[in-house]
């Protein structure tokens, strides 16, 4: 069985490089090279996806897992590394500038902007620790789940709105509200709007960044139920980032520990949690509350 | 015509600048081109963008006609044509059909053009992504990816809050299937005159500094959802007072003394030549 997705020697680096901050093995000073200063968000990160598996990242803050993130998702580029994606074209469906399936072999950080844009939209769904930062505020709820639709090539108000309705339905906000701008919402409503706008187009990759930091812990089960049963009904490839373990083993099945930028632990989420290697896992596994 | 200046008044290396621009923007529609808009006697903002591309076309033989919103006779539209004619000695005329060069600023005339004329039009915002993007340098990233979800969004917020899309004038296009357009402040009333025009538009904004351009015969269709279509301004069961069509464009006038409401046509010219056609009809 080939994975969906594969990640090889993803590094970011902030700052001017050297040759020493370019080589994955050099100590550093926290995040930063001790030569230049620069600061290495990501470095030499590898690991592989399944189908409908679903992969949780953890670390302390600025250990660069939401970068991981923002590079998977085309926003931000890469210092250097290599994405690959294997679909066929029924999983693929019409995307403008796609007309062969993705068989694995083109480094997808090496497409232009509206390639990226496109298999962004269509293939990937992203739901951001702030609802700021992945809603518009001062948009319509319904518009903010219809845009990804748009950029799909819905010319149509009413399928916009119906899709938008079913998918609130399915996220337990009230459709009603649907014509609201967001800001109107709770911070845990925001949240499930969020959900709600990265499924609108049926993507083959969920991306949860901090998705339950900051609201209510009877609200954060509630959101958290909703992503695993969304997850296994739809069978989503996803991946989880966090610095919360109980978040990680509710959702996850494989988990990836990072420390400034780099992988320092991967496995099994139950093996990494119940029986952690290197030091900073046993640190991060023995300070939960 | 005036002694001392050059031909058409901007001196012949603008006028080249210009005139590359101008093909430029020719070769693809719809593209806003760069160019540098040069001082003239009126103040930007006010048609400069417009007459530069006038005057660095024009030649001795062009016949010009000059419309202000359809009006021959505003200020705007005669300081303009006052300066073109003392600048270069070309004949003038209100007449649409006789003209070879138009410049006009937020109407197309409602005779339709032909083959061989040009339609030069005044521009203040060239920037369709304007209204839902502040940044330059984004607007111009959007252009280059075709990424125009946003101006789709923001008539999808103008339908569920009015149920019907509520940009009066300006109705952003897409010109040959690839870039937004703003047309210009012309009413929608016009924007469906763009679409495989007979005539050569050219669209000048002098203080933004941008040419763009619909070569004749360019698919030119409003956005619009399936569901909400593009619609003209109505003006069913109106016609105008003074020459009686139903066809045309108008404006709602009161009568200062009787306060009473009058329909005219915007297109001044093209109202009198109806008038005239009238049993004993007089023009006004």
């Amino acid at each position: 069985m080939n994975p969906i997705l594969s990640i090889c020697g993803v590094s970011k680096i902030y700052g001017p490089q050297c040759s020493e901050c370019l080589d994955s093995r050099a100590v550093l000073k926290g995040a930063a090279c001790r030569r230049c200063g620069s600061v290495i968000a990501c470095s030499d990160v590898c690991f592989d996806l399944y189908d409908g598996e679903v992969l949780g990242i953890v670390g302390e803050s600025g250990s660069g897992k939401s970068t991981l993130l923002k590079l998977l998702y085309f926003e931000e580029a890469v210092t250097s590394g290599s994405m690959h994606l294997r679909l066929d074209m029924a999983q693929l469906g019409e995307i403008p500038g796609f007309d062969v399936a993705l068989d694995g072999e083109e480094n997808l950080f090496l497409m232009n902007p509206f390639q990226k844009r496109m298999l962004r939209n269509r293939l990937m769904g992203m739901v951001y620790q702030s609802p700021h930062l992945g809603l518009k505020m001062n948009i319509s709820t319904g518009g903010n789940i219809g845009e990804r639709l748009i950029m799909a090539g819905c010319r149509s108000v009413a399928k916009m709105r119906k899709r938008a309705s079913s998918l609130l339905e399915r996220t337990e906000v009230p459709s009603s509200r649907m014509d609201e701008p967001p800001r109107n919402f709770s911070g845990g409503m925001q949240q499930r709007v969020q959900i709600a706008r990265a499924l609108s187009v049926n993507p083959r990759l969920l991306f949860l960044d901090e998705p339950t930091t900051g609201l209510d812990l009877s609200v954060q089960a509630r959101v958290l139920d909703l992503i695993k049963s969304l997850q296994q009904e739809l069978g989503l490839t996803t991946i989880v980032v966090s610095h919360d373990l109980g978040i990680i083993k509710h959702l996850t099945t494989r988990t990836m520990v990072m420390k400034d930028g780099r992988v320092v632990e991967a496995g099994l989420t139950d093996q990494v949690l119940e029986d952690p290697q290197h030091e900073f896992t046993q640190l991060l596994v023995n300070s939960t509350l | 015509m005036m002694s001392g200046y050059h031909f058409a008044f901007l001196d012949e290396n603008a006028k080249r600048e210009i005139r590359r621009k101008i093909l430029k923007a020719i070769a693809i529609p719809g593209f806003q081109v760069p160019f540098g808009s040069r001082e003239l006697p009126i103040a930007r903002g006010w048609g400069t963008g417009g007459l530069q591309i006038t005057l660095s076309i024009i030649g001795p033989d062009d016949v010009l006609k000059v419309i202000d919103q359809g009006s021959d006779d505003s200020v705007n539209a005669v300081n303009i044509k006052k300066f073109i004619t003392r600048v270069t000695g070309v004949a003038t005329t209100s007449d649409t059909a006789a003209a070879t060069l138009l410049q006009t600023r937020h109407r197309i005339p409602e005779e339709r053009l032909r083959s061989g004329q040009v339609l030069v039009l005044q521009v203040p915002l060239p920037e369709p992504l304007r209204v839902v993007e502040h940044s330059e340098a984004e607007t111009r990233r959007m252009h280059a990816e075709a990424d125009y979800t946003a101006m789709w969004l923001y008539l999808y917020e103008s339908i569920i809050k009015y149920r019907e899309v509520t940009i009066g004038w300006g109705y952003p296009v897409m010109v040959n299937g690839r870039y937004m357009m703003s047309p210009s402040p012309i009413p929608r009333w016009d924007v469906p005159r763009l679409d495989r025009s007979e005539c050569l538009l050219l669209f000048g904004a002098g203080r933004e500094k941008r040419i763009y351009a619909i070569p004749p015969w360019t698919k030119v269709e409003p956005i619009e959802f399936d569901d909400f279509p593009f619609q003209v301004e109505n003006f069913s069961g109106r016609c105008c007072a003074e020459c009686g069509s139903q066809d045309t464009f108008l404006d709602e006038t009161m009568d200062d003394a009787t306060g009473a409401r009058r329909w005219l046509c915007s297109d001044t010219a093209h109202c009198r030549k109806i008038s005239r056609r009238l049993p004993g009809g007089v023009a006004r």
